[in-house]
């Protein structure tokens, strides 16, 4: 086998790999990627029941409610809009009313979020960096949001309440 | 006085680095020995003054100096002694600093054990070393200075992030960057040898093992961190595909593509340029998951504190190095001589195939891991990219990748033969077969795709077998030629085994765990009893404790199988007051390769606690395959032509000179 039939064997391969790992990831993008919303971009964009995506917001106060056998209510608020949220299971270490969560799950038939993970990714001042991010754009970000933890703990977290 | 100290030390090792950075390169130009000999001295040096501002920062965390803002946000007096030493690097600053100590490190054992390499090449090597280590001081020192002191101490400090008090903290950050940081030296090898415009099988002989310590202990690193994020996060997940993972993965991918790749250039003088190009992606996906990491791009649970002059100052850097460096190597490539002939079905070929699915697997989790943050970017949407794309994109790659792995290693160099292989791997085959009869007769629910993903890790296994088997004429020849033929083989072939089999276990791990683990999430009060895949688990009571920086709960369940105590499992829960923040602490039996697992949840207003309970199928395989292709690794790293094989100074002398 001659050099330049050695390249084209090697090069054909490598182009056949390529194409078919594209193929792949495209095939898998079509239906396995889940989109970010919070309860204002549900609202306006009338999201299908059964779609998957993910939910952020902030833990509307006095909402969470616990039933039978590890059920879990509470809603999702943004300051313009709020969403119930079922879930069942154990809610993470980090969650608290009054703070961000994200949570992954599907809308039903009746509007309600049925969340088949929370998440319980943070960053030190206990909000998610997609919910802050949203909260912000949409002008209902308020500067004690991330104070707020820093009032609840003892010694706070924010770096502006130490220097 | 120490902080002050540590501060001076890396101030006085960036200006060694900047003069490393410079002298060897002009010597090498003027042919200066002398010149070009400042860089092994400045890389010691270096090194001894990195030493001593990593010593200073762990002694002002030791001593709990609270005038330092980094002891005093990441410390706190009442803590574990082992965690105010790991706290050190459970931290941005101090991260960034264990960072650029090991860099230096790595410059400083070039330096010491490099006597047998060519004098201008080592010049290069430590130069480019310097280039790396100056952008990463200074990135410390004007973004990140872990010595800033406080004007008016407080006396007491914040506390470490509560999830990284453990004993986790302390060896999966070192051995990760270990790795990360360890393919620096393949970088700087390729850009020197891109510089020089020579390139020869003794250089490749050099690289690979540098390339193979990194790789180990990036195995190990990445090993560590699943297993820790699996007892620590209490909901028994082992693999998340979060960006900080990913990144963490793709060097381990470019890595392992590189360390076959060396091998064909060292055996068989091939595939020169894309080794060459394989060390600058390796270590540019390295300095990518910084960049990832340490700039707050992404959020996550490694995701320490975020400053947009640190994301700017970061990604300059990583702009410059990874297209300074493809540049140099589009300029420079053309010019290094092509290598030998090999027909498609052989060794080469066989790793080239390799080389191609790994690589290409690695671009999928690159896509995966920033088209998230291109989409943000350019459309202004949010999403996340998770497991169900991986599964359908990366895994049937992998899945090709495997069923190639047992041919590879018994093709012959040059010129293989395909069909005396594939009858040679008849055995192993059957063997898969049987075993994905059996799984499929023996076992009910899950994935019909799982007992064939079994097969293949067994048919992995036994090809690895087979191959030792036919390399020491098990069976065939007498045992006692066997015995001396065993005694004979290279360890590195041995090393080739052991990592190939431990693909195979990891992978059946990763099957058995997905498909049949068994969840029970429930709220228990005392003398409940919950069943879980044959076992029952009494919860005997709660009781309260107080550890040295924490209060916590802890359950106490006996736990039984058909009547007979096995044993006692201890979950709890901690709260930190300091941080007002709490951790599950999950309780795991091991029985075999499988464990039971248990994680506490809140309690409820009538006394009853939530409970997480899991019974996983085999999952330790998952980190014993990658313990396995550590070890392999190891095997090969103590290869005879690994420790004697490189040149010789007067013997390398003798081949170097036709090319001057």
């Amino acid at each position: 086998m001659t050099r330049k039939q050695r390249r084209m064997t090697i090069i054909g391969g490598s182009l056949a790999v390529l194409a078919l790992a594209a193929a792949l990831v495209l095939n898998a993008l079509r239906d396995s990627i889940v989109f970010f919303s919070t309860p204002t971009m549900v609202a306006e964009k009338h999201v299908a029941p059964g779609k998957r995506f993910r939910l952020g917001g902030l833990v509307q106060p006095g909402s969470l409610q616990r039933g039978d056998n590890l059920a879990v209510t509470f809603e999702v608020a943004d300051g313009g809009a709020k969403l119930p949220v079922a879930y069942k299971g154990i809610l993470p270490d980090l969650f608290r009313e009054g703070q961000g969560v994200v949570a992954e799950g599907a809308l039903d038939a009746h509007g309600v979020f049925k969340a088949d993970t929370v998440l319980a990714k943070h960053d030190e001042t206990y909000m998610p960096k997609d919910v802050a991010d949203a909260l912000k754009k949409q002008g209902h970000w308020k500067d004690d949001y991330a104070g707020k933890p820093a009032a609840t703990t003892a010694q706070g977290n924010s770096q502006g309440a130490v220097r | 006085m120490i902080a002050e100290a540590g501060h001076y030390a890396l101030v006085l090792a960036l200006a060694l680095a900047l003069i490393q950075s410079f002298v060897p390169v002009i010597g090498a130009r003027l042919r200066d020995p002398a010149l070009m000999n400042v860089a092994r001295s400045t890389a010691l040096a270096q090194l001894l003054f990195v030493g001593a501002s990593f010593i200073a920062l762990v002694t002002l965390h030791v001593n709990s100096d609270f005038s330092v803002a980094n002891v005093y946000e990441n410390s706190h007096s009442m803590k574990p002694l082992i965690y105010k030493i790991t706290g050190v690097w459970g931290n941005h600053e101090g991260s960034m600093l264990l960072w650029v100590s090991i860099l230096a490190l790595f410059g400083g054992l070039v330096a010491a054990f490099g006597n047998n390499l060519p004098l201008s090449l080592r010049a290069h090597v430590l130069a480019v070393q310097a280039w790396i280590a100056s952008a990463f001081y200074l990135f410390i020192l004007i973004t990140s200075n872990p010595f800033l002191r406080i004007a008016n101490p407080p006396i007491e400090g914040r506390d470490l992030n509560p999830v990284l008090q453990d004993i986790g903290l302390a060896v999966h950050p070192p051995m990760l960057y270990l790795g990360y940081v360890g393919f620096s030296i393949s970088f700087s090898f390729a850009i020197a040898a891109l510089l020089e415009g020579r390139i020869d099988a003794a250089w490749a002989r050099w690289v690979r093992p540098w390339t193979l310590v990194a790789w180990i202990f990036l195995t190990l690193g990445i090993a560590m961190g699943s297993y820790w994020a699996y007892y620590e996060l209490g909901w028994g997940g082992w693999w998340f595909w979060d960006p900080v993972e990913n990144a963490s993965l793709m060097p381990w991918l470019a890595g392992t593509a590189l360390l076959h790749s060396a091998l064909v250039m060292e055996k068989r003088n091939a595939l020169k340029v894309w080794t060459i190009l394989l060390s600058i992606l390796t270590f540019s996906l390295s300095l990518l998951g910084t960049f990832l990491v340490r700039s707050g791009v992404i959020t996550s649970v490694h995701a320490f504190a975020n400053d947009p002059t640190r994301g700017v100052f970061i990604l300059l850097i990583l702009c410059l190095f990874i297209g300074g460096s493809l540049s140099l190597f589009a300029g420079r490539a053309t010019s290094l001589k092509q290598g030998g002939l090999f027909a498609p079905i052989s060794r080469e070929g066989a790793l080239v195939l390799n080389n191609l699915l790994l690589t290409v697997a690695c671009a999928v989790v690159l896509f995966g891991t920033l088209y998230p943050l291109a989409m943000e970017v350019l459309a202004d949407f949010k999403m996340s990219v998770g497991a169900p794309f991986y599964n359908l994109s990366f895994a049937p790659l992998f899945v090709l990748l495997l069923l190639a792995v047992p041919f590879g290693p018994m093709l012959a160099w040059k010129r293989g033969d395909l069909l005396g292989v594939t009858q040679r791997l008849l055995a192993a085959g059957v063997a898969g077969l049987v075993v994905i009869a059996i799984v499929w007769a023996w076992t009910r629910g899950g994935s019909a795709l799982a007992p064939l993903a079994i097969g293949l890790g067994v048919f992995v296994i036994a090809g690895a077998v087979t191959d030792m088997a036919e390399r020491t004429g098990l069976f065939r020849l007498p045992f006692a030629t066997t015995l001396h033929r065993t005694r004979g083989l290279p360890r590195s072939a041995w090393g080739t085994a052991f990592a190939h089999a431990g693909l195979g276990v990891a992978l059946i791990g990763i099957v058995c765990e997905t498909t049949w683990n068994s969840e029970y999430i429930a709220t228990m009060k005392p003398n409940d009893v919950a069943q879980v895949a044959g076992y029952d688990l009494k919860l005997d009571g709660l009781l309260e404790r107080q550890g040295p920086n924490y209060r916590e709960m802890v359950a106490q369940f006996n736990v039984s199988r058909g009547g007979e105590a096995l044993s006692v499992m201890t979950p709890s829960k901690r709260s930190f007051t300091t941080r007002g923040s709490s951790t599950t602490e999950a309780a795991l039996l091991t029985r075999g390769a499988s464990q039971l697992y248990i994680s506490l949840g809140d309690v409820t207003a009538d006394g009853a606690i939530a409970v997480r309970i899991y019974h996983k199928p085999f999952v330790l395989l998952i980190w014993w395959g990658p313990v396995l292709m550590a070890f392999g690794g190891m095997l090969s790293l103590s290869d005879r032509r690994l420790r004697v094989g490189a040149p010789k100074p007067a013997r390398a002398k003798q081949r170097l000179q036709p090319a001057e």
